[in-house]
């Protein structure tokens, strides 16, 4: 099945992007002060379990089994490049994508939230990209709901093919996080006429749509690392059971 | 990557993300390619008309400048990790390869 559904839901992402083609601009994460008070603290309090599950996770995965540190800083340093790059997109604006499909893949989602914060944090602080009082809102949409997205649809549908599986997982994990965003601002800011759905629509069309391009560039490069992986790091992956001991070889 | 085919497939799973990402610059020249996040801002003016944002960041970078050099920064430390695992485990790869052939012909002498 991977081949065909892939080949479909690439032509049909194509056409999505060119039908739609808005023409105004950018994507990231929520500003510094941009959330009132209340809401702000709400993500915060949402994320810290994960934040605290995953530090756990991570201690432990890493006592295990030391060698898998080295796979980690991997995982860190692709969702680094990946996130600091700015890409032009087809809606004639910049987004950048997350980067924190391979450590959901590799390590769950819990684990990468971790990971996913320390680069939020990082931006937060020395590029004012994002801000202090909205990581709690950014964490939970790159480094817990996209993550989440990432894991399943990986596990799901890694049978077919592990290396289209990454690309899926990559891809939608990607364009998950920017409609949490979307939400995320339209609950704190439902309009006049029409509510939170109205206001969703809204800011999808910033958010969501301009990311619909950089997600699948996402998928292409996650797979690509991935496909390294499994070739050089056989023995980790199946530690960590992201591949099974057949298959995969090929 | 060992094989023909794979390396082909690598080749053109990074040309294709390369082509993603230049092919609007070409599609829409008079395009602003706006770094901004005043959309969603004005989206949110719009919405909630009056919104102040209630805190600053602590700190900005100074100039476009400086952002970019941070940014390339932050891409340049993990780029330079990222080789540096590939080339680990590649010549690893290679030294353990070299290893078995001469451990085979040893084998073959005595």
């Amino acid at each position: 099945m991977g081949r065909k559904k892939t080949a479909v839901l690439f032509l049909l992402t194509v056409f999505l992007t060119f039908a739609l083609w808005p023409s105004y601009a950018m994507a990231m994460h929520i500003m510094e002060g941009f959330l009132p008070p209340a809401w702000a603290a709400g993500w915060w309090v949402v994320v810290l379990p994960f934040l605290l599950y995953g530090l756990w996770q991570l201690r432990r995965v890493t006592r295990q089994n030391p060698r898998i540190k080295i796979l980690l800083g991997l995982a860190g340093a692709f969702a680094f490049v990946l996130s600091a790059l700015k890409i032009p997109s087809v809606t004639g604006s910049c987004s950048h994508p997350t980067g924190v499909g391979l450590a959901a893949v590799l390590f769950g989602p819990a684990a990468t939230s971790v990971i996913g914060f320390i680069v939020l944090f990082f931006q937060a602080l020395l590029l004012a990209h994002g801000g202090l009082t909205t990581l709690g809102a950014n964490a939970f949409s790159m480094a817990v709901a996209g993550p989440v997205v990432s894991y399943f649809v990986y596990r799901l549908t890694r049978r077919a093919s592990p290396a289209v599986a990454v690309f899926l997982a990559a891809m939608l994990g990607d364009l998950a996080t920017y409609l949490v965003t979307s939400l995320q601002l339209a609950l704190a800011y439902p309009a006049a006429h029409g509510g939170v759905l109205a206001s969703l629509v809204k800011f999808a069309g910033i958010f969501a749509v301009t990311q619909i391009s950089l997600a699948i560039s996402e998928g292409l490069l996650t797979a690509l690392v991935f496909n390294f992986l499994r070739e050089h790091n056989r023995n980790e992956l199946m530690e960590l059971s992201v591949i099974s001991g057949e298959g995969g070889s090929k | 990557m060992a094989s023909g085919g794979k390396k082909w497939i690598t080749l053109l799973i990074a040309l294709l993300a390369a082509f993603l990402a230049f092919a609007p610059l070409v599609l829409h020249r008079e395009a602003e390619f706006a770094g901004a996040d005043e959309q969603a801002e004005k989206a949110i003016n719009d919405l909630a008309p009056g919104y102040k944002p209630w805190t600053e960041p602590l700190w900005e970078p100074p100039s476009g400048e400086v952002e970019s050099f941070l940014f390339a920064l932050q891409a340049a430390a993990g780029s330079a990790f990222i080789g540096y695992f590939i080339g680990y485990y590649r010549g690893k790869k290679v030294g353990t390869g070299e290893k078995n052939r001469r451990g085979a012909e040893d084998y073959a002498e005595h």
